[in-house]
């Protein structure tokens, strides 16, 4: 692993390589891209990657631009865009290419068998999301009771996620946190 | 958002397997895509079935879910591969790009200024402050996702799921093991012991 070789091309290879093993999509690829980016690489620190977490969830489009952000902060606009194509790319040409295949022999059962299978993987691999990133980000009693109120409003109610941001925001700002 | 409607939207009697007779340009599915994408805070997907189905009518609701599921089998970012797949579908590679440009572009145009605006602004007290209660918020969001997957594997009493997804969750999230490494072992386990399963059922 050359590591210190260009920083892009670590971006490349690393979010390219991510892209293919992240299943459930972005969200349960964050362990990886925390392990990667903090312990590995020491691209940032634990808040930092608590920051470029809160600030994907805070802007619109798919989760997957928190590598956007990564990116960014390796290696600037280069890496932005770097890291974003080598996330996407890869899978994007994988389903193109299966959801062709299906297409001219729809009645294998295999889809289906895998599908089950992978459903409770990723489930919980997005459950170990959760749990870094409330080690990260839940340092005080008070976080942690935002965290879990925030949790069950979602989970309970159809409220528009957004508001549960914005109100962790405000109650950051108060210096409740 | 206005509830525009796309020029060629025919206003027939829509039944479930009656579908929008002109398949999107790929102009339109640039800009259809682009407005899913900038309309989803923290997930494009239901925008997405919005838009796609009920909207623009360009798939019925059984079609878009088997296109979904096709794509949350494949690893990656689900809505990105649905992206690649819908718009090649109607318009091959050059539509799975724009439908492809269209999801990622604007919000990687968004996001990019904000990773500026942080990398310059980053340190100052008040930005950490809010930054923190949003990432506590948003932490609280990804639990609420997680334990809405989970409720259909408790409801079916799916033993077998429970104790996959607790392994990975200890492996992962409590021994940091790479990724690569768990899925290797996890996926052909999983696959083994769901098809097994089902040859007796």
């Amino acid at each position: 692993m050359n590591s210190d070789a260009n920083p892009i091309w670590t971006l490349a290879w690393t979010f390219g390589l991510m892209s293919l093993f992240a299943v459930g999509g972005a969200n349960s690829a964050v362990p990886e891209m925390h392990r990667v980016a903090v312990d590995v690489q020491h691209w940032m620190t634990d808040k930092q990657f608590a920051d470029i977490f809160a600030i994907s969830q805070l802007s619109p489009g798919p989760n997957v631009l928190i590598v956007t952000l990564i990116g960014y902060s390796v290696a600037g606009v280069a890496g932005a865009l770097v890291a974003t194509l080598a996330m996407c790319g890869p899978t994007a040409v994988l389903a193109y290419y299966v959801s062709r295949l299906l297409a001219r022999s729809s009645h294998s059962r295999w889809p289906a068998i895998i599908q089950a299978a992978l459903v409770p993987l990723s489930i919980g691999l997005m459950g170990a999301s959760g749990l870094i990133l409330a080690l990260t980000s839940d340092r005080t009693w008070a976080a942690a009771l935002i965290t879990a109120t925030s949790a069950v409003l979602a989970f309970v109610t159809r409220l528009n996620p957004l508001w549960m941001l914005l109100a962790g925001g405000c109650l950051g700002f108060a210096g409740i946190i | 958002m206005s509830p525009d409607s796309p020029p060629a939207a025919v206003p027939a009697p829509d039944t479930t397997a009656s579908i929008s007779p002109s398949p999107p340009g790929l102009i339109e599915l640039f800009v259809a895509f682009a407005k899913m994408s900038l309309a989803g805070f923290g997930g494009v997907l239901v925008w997405a079935r919005r838009g796609i189905v009920d909207q623009h009518k360009w798939m019925t609701a059984d079609e878009f879910n088997e296109t979904f599921a096709l794509c949350h089998f494949l690893p990656g970012p689900n809505i990105v591969n649905l992206s690649v797949v819908f718009g090649s579908r109607f318009r091959g590679i050059p539509g799975g790009i724009a439908a492809f440009a269209g999801l990622v572009g604007p919000p990687v145009v968004i996001v990019t200024i904000l990773a500026a605006l942080y990398a310059r602004y980053g340190e100052i007290d008040a930005l950490r402050r809010i930054l923190a209660g949003v990432s506590c918020a948003a932490v609280g969001l990804l639990l609420a996702v997680v334990f809405r997957m989970m409720m259909p594997l408790l409801k079916r009493r799916d033993l077998v799921g429970v104790v996959v997804l607790a392994a990975v969750f200890i492996a992962v999230g409590l021994l940091r093991l790479p990724l690569p490494a768990v899925l290797l072992v996890g996926i052909p386990l999983s696959v083994a012991i769901t098809f097994a399963m089902r040859r007796r059922a």
